[in-house]
């Protein structure tokens, strides 16, 4: 008996790391955050390095050391408001897992590429750091109004990030996705309410608590006008077509790693809301609606893709091509089935991954030397010379949100697109008309700002001097973008050679859902 | 029933009325006294929330002129609070030659507001609100050496007392119907709605209306935030609106109670919901937008606290404990924040000479600190979390949606969220006045002295607590009401 026992005890000291340190991922960052309104500006990007590395880490280790991905398992449920029923109740599955490790990927990068933040740098990474612990936050949150307290935190963070340290027409660009993100807010926030006063029976812990709501059968009728709010309140911040318009303006304005932060993680934040919130506790009403998702969705690929062919500013492709990649997702979610849902998902991950790395050179290798994002002028510097590095970069980020496979948007749209096929074969019809044009405008930008031919002696945009002050320091590929782009680059091939090892984690947490169609 | 009785139960106001009288004194003496002075006033100040701390749990005197009450006594600790910080605040601004006369009028308002708070009888309360409202006109109009102070004194006092005579002659008709001026007793007697009835509450709820700022009762209040001394705009935006809130309450759940109807979507019963949700959402609509064409921060904060006035009333709309238990919480944080908005406010303005807009540009660099403490007080009013003001919307719109059972009222929280979405506009201006603009001249840093420091940073704090914390402030107000 005695060394029976003897082994499961010495295992279990043995044991890796609690699933519950996933949660330490919010605190770390908040804790960085605040550290950094009190440290001196010169150790205020190593300090965020330091937090979004430990975040990273320890969202990998959550990620990879999952016990259960399918389930939504308690990590910490601590009463809050005992008046009114909040809860501090964190869970996790295997979707939130994945969203927390493209969380920490896009927050490393996101550090690394605003390495040369000389205005005001504690300022910068306290705000930066606030959306990344919000998402963290949004992430694990089980308790409805916790998951909403984080979700409008990241909100003012964003405003400052790109007010202060943007470019192009930034006070406009600021405002207006602050105010699209208070009005998606707004409208999620009246859905919370009616939950809340709905549901519970009298128990307003039950009435909150995602696991219990889950379970909790709405009215159907309740659910038909619910479910559209809380859904388009969510969505907005996804980019839903034609709520979509704050995000190309507001990535063009933002600082690189505002881009970054909001294609990677913000836009997600909306998505995971409406999938983990809206869809989760309005089965019925979800159903009702999902065909006009769906519609709304494909418009979103096509129309931001014709738009993105139009564009003379890198920035603006770029945003209007993470419009079109978010109308994927939507659409994924709509289909109500296995694949759908859970390329949904992956495609989350992947444009989080790839929309960073395309920001990163557009926004901190190509802007921050030439001064210019303007197609026609880029293609007269023969950048592809100067800036090989960033080429190297772009093709691959190119590659991948055009879908070529073996990266992880051809993984992503695939799985899409197979479960699309059986809910909706007209959208996959659309979409695929769609997926030429998203081809075509990544293929005109990749052209234009690198592979140009034209014979033009331009180095500069016109008027200012041939070559910066600053051009022999600023010319070469620093390291710290090496390191930035090396971990988008890695995580995007990554993903798109071994789309399992998402998979395997998304998929579990998906069938659990009860909304699922066969 | 004896005197002694008496005095043990009106203690904490005696406190009061007793410093008034010595600051009033030591103001006449020869020589500096200000300092003096407002520092015995906040010691009196101190002196009456430990005085409140003893009184009985229960008790009543005269048939209800006075109650005491587990809300009564957490109230009036709050009205002393508030009256506390506007000490701190008066003291900064030291402008006025005749320092203690404006202290004593600022405790003769503080008991106005604890009668208020502390009476179900409609002629005490009438006493309350005229012992504030005259405090107030002469606060308000105390700086002689500025026009705007004088007008702002004058409209406030021309508007107030019109609406104090309509809440006089409301009360007349109540009592001609009913034969008393006991709430309570009033609540047991009203029937159904008459048109003479209905006349009566209307013409009780104009004064009220007027006090909170409601429109279309709000005439007086930008002129009275921007042109009053801002010690005196501070006090009338947070002690007087929180005791006028608690009195409103007490007013139409207790003493109209049977009246209330409901103001539901298409299912409107006559009452004095439907005239409450009809002021609520005249305020939220014309607050919000009048406030975005501002570009002086205290016009819009008044502006802005239409717009409040309007939110805070969603709670009495619904009615009930929770109802009010919303309105009681919204309404003290709103005024807590609105007192650090001001002290803010009188800083800048004691440096720079203004409080438009530019005055503020680049306050970031100037003073981070009372940056970083007005991006809180801003961010509170614009209802974000993790900030008070969320919480205190959240509640009172869940409450108001959670009345009937059916979501009658959402039509009521859906303007109210979407006068929240252009409250934020206006507020994130302030902001960015602050935080992304820049100055072509560097000013030099604000100096702040201890006390300033220290009073702002505690509202900050107090905002930011119960935000993250409201469960126990929300648990002490619904434990102690009825």
């Amino acid at each position: 008996m005695l060394f029976g026992e003897l082994p499961k005890s010495a295992r279990e000291s043995r044991a890796l790391p609690k699933p519950s340190m996933i949660a330490w991922t919010i605190y770390v960052t908040f804790g960085a955050a605040l550290l950094l309104l009190f440290l001196p500006g010169l150790l205020a990007r190593w300090m965020a390095l330091l937090a979004a590395l430990a975040g990273f880490a320890i969202s990998l280790i959550g990620f990879f050391n999952a016990a259960d991905v399918g389930t939504f398992a308690t990590i910490i449920r601590l009463p809050w408001i005992r008046a009114l029923g909040m809860e501090y109740h964190l869970a996790a599955d295997g979707i939130s897992l994945t969203m927390c490790l493209v969380t920490g990927l896009t927050a490393v990068s996101a550090v690394l590429f605003s390495w040369d933040v000389e205005e005001r740098p504690s300022e910068f990474f306290f705000w930066l750091l606030l959306v990344v612990g919000g998402s963290y936050g949004v992430f694990l949150s089980a308790d409805l109004f916790l998951l909403f307290v984080f979700y409008e935190l990241v909100i003012v963070p964003k405003y400052f990030l790109i007010a202060i340290w943007g470019s192009t027409n930034k006070e406009y660009g600021a405002m207006k996705l602050t105010l699209y993100s208070f009005f998606g807010g707004a409208l999620a926030l009246i859905g919370i309410i009616a939950i809340y006063v709905t549901a519970g029976g009298g128990d307003a812990t039950a009435a909150l608590d995602l696991q219990q709501l889950a379970q909790y059968q709405f009215p159907p009728q309740f659910q038909a006008w619910a479910f559209p709010v809380l859904f388009l309140g969510f969505a907005v911040l996804a980019g839903i077509w034609p709520l979509h318009t704050w995000a190309p303006t507001g990535h063009v304005a933002a600082p690189t790693a505002g881009s970054m932060l909001l294609a990677g993680i913000v836009m997600k934040l909306g998505a995971y809301g409406a999938l983990r919130v809206s869809m989760n506790l309005f089965p019925e009403g979800f159903h009702i609606w999902s065909k006009w998702i769906a519609v709304l969705g494909v418009i979103g690929i096509v129309y931001a893709a014709a738009v993105a062919f139009r564009q003379r500013d890198l920035k603006f492709v770029i945003g209007y091509s993470s419009v079109s990649h978010m109308g994927f997702v939507l659409l994924g979610l709509a289909t109500a089935n296995v694949l759908g849902v859970g390329g949904a998902v992956l495609q989350m991950f992947s444009h989080g991954v790839i929309a960073a790395l395309l920001f990163a050179v557009a926004g901190r290798m190509v802007y921050r030397r030439t001064h210019t994002r303007d197609l026609e002028t880029l293609s007269g510097m023969r950048l592809r010379h100067t800036m090989p590095f960033a080429a190297f970069s772009f093709v691959i980020a190119s590659a991948a949100s055009m879908g070529i496979p073996g990266f992880s948007g051809f993984a992503a749209e695939i799985t899409i697109l197979i479960g699309a096929w059986k809910a909706y074969p007209m959208a996959v019809l659309v979409t695929g008309a769609g997926m030429v044009l998203v081809a075509a405008f990544t293929l005109r930008a990749l052209k234009k700002t690198f592979f140009a031919d034209s014979p033009s002696d331009i180095h500069m945009q016109p008027g200012r001097p041939p070559v910066d002050a600053d051009w022999d320091e600023q010319s070469q590929i620093s390291a710290a973008e090496k390191w930035g782009a090396g971990l988008l680059m890695f995580a995007t091939l990554a993903a798109g050679v071994y789309p399992k090892f998402l998979l395997d984690r998304i998929l579990p947490a998906v069938e659990a859902m009860r909304w699922l169609k066969p | 029933m004896n005197y002694l009785e008496l005095l043990r139960l009106a203690a904490p106001e005696a406190v009061i009325v007793v410093t008034a009288l010595v600051v009033l004194a030591l103001g006449l003496m020869s020589g500096r006294t200000s300092g003096l002075c407002s520092g015995v006033a906040a010691a009196g100040l101190l002196f009456a929330v430990s005085a409140v701390l003893l009184l009985p749990d229960q008790a009543t005197l005269f048939d209800g002129m006075l109650v005491i009450t587990p809300l009564t006594s957490l109230f009036k600790m709050i009205c002393l609070a508030l009256a506390f910080f506007t000490v701190i605040l008066a003291r900064g601004n030291g402008a006025f030659p005749n320092h203690g006369e404006y202290l004593a009028l600022l405790l003769l308002a503080t008991i106005g507001l604890m009668l208020l708070v502390g009476s179900e009888e409609l002629l005490v309360i009438f006493i309350g609100l005229e012992l504030t409202g005259l405090s107030l006109y002469i606060m308000a109009g105390f700086d002689k050496t500025d026009v705007r102070s004088a007008e702002a004194g004058l409209k406030y006092f021309l508007f107030g007392s019109t609406a104090s005579a309509f809440t006089l002659f409301g009360i007349s008709l109540i009592y001609g119907m009913t034969g008393t001026t006991s709430l309570v007793a009033i609540g047991a007697k009203l029937g159904t709605l008459t048109p003479l009835l209905a006349a009566g509450i209307v013409m009780t709820l104009i004064g009220f209306a007027f006090k909170i700022a409601a429109a279309p009762f709000h005439l007086w209040a930008p002129d009275a935030y921007q042109g009053a001394p801002i010690p005196s705009a501070a006090f009338i935006a947070s002690a007087s609106k929180v005791a006028s809130f608690v009195v409103l309450g007490k007013i139409v759940l207790v003493g109209f109670g049977p009246a209330q109807g409901a103001a539901g979507w298409q299912a409107v019963i006559a009452g004095w919901a439907p005239l409450l949700a009809a002021l609520a959402a005249l305020s939220i609509l014309l607050g919000n937008l009048v406030a975005l064409a501002q570009s002086n921060v205290r016009r819009l904060l008044a502006y802005s606290a239409v717009a409040h006035a309007g939110y805070t009333l969603l709670g009495l709309v619904a009615g009930g404990r929770e109802g009010l238990s919303a309105t009681l919480f919204y309404t003290t944080v709103y005024a807590f924040t609105l007192v650090g908005a001001f002290a803010v406010v009188a800083l800048v303005r004691r440096e720079t000479g203004g409080d438009d807009f530019f005055h503020f540009s680049a306050l970031r660099s100037r003073s981070p600190l009372l940056a970083g403490c007005m991006a809180v007080f801003m961010l509170s009013l614009a209802g974000l979390p993790p900030l008070a003001g969320f919480f205190g919307k959240f509640y009172l719109f869940a409450a108001a949606l959670r009345v009937g059972g059916n979501q009658g009222l959402l039509w009521l929280v859906a303007l109210a969220l979407f006068g929240s979405l252009i409250s934020f506009y206006y507020y994130l201006m302030v902001l960015k006045v602050i935080f992304v603009d820049k100055t072509a001249n560097p000013v030099p840093l604000l100096k702040l002295d201890f006390l300033q420091r220290s009073s702002i940073v505690v509202l900050a704090g107090i905002v930011l607590y119960f935000g993250i914390f409201p469960g126990g402030f929300v648990q002490q107000i619904t434990s102690s009401l009825p």
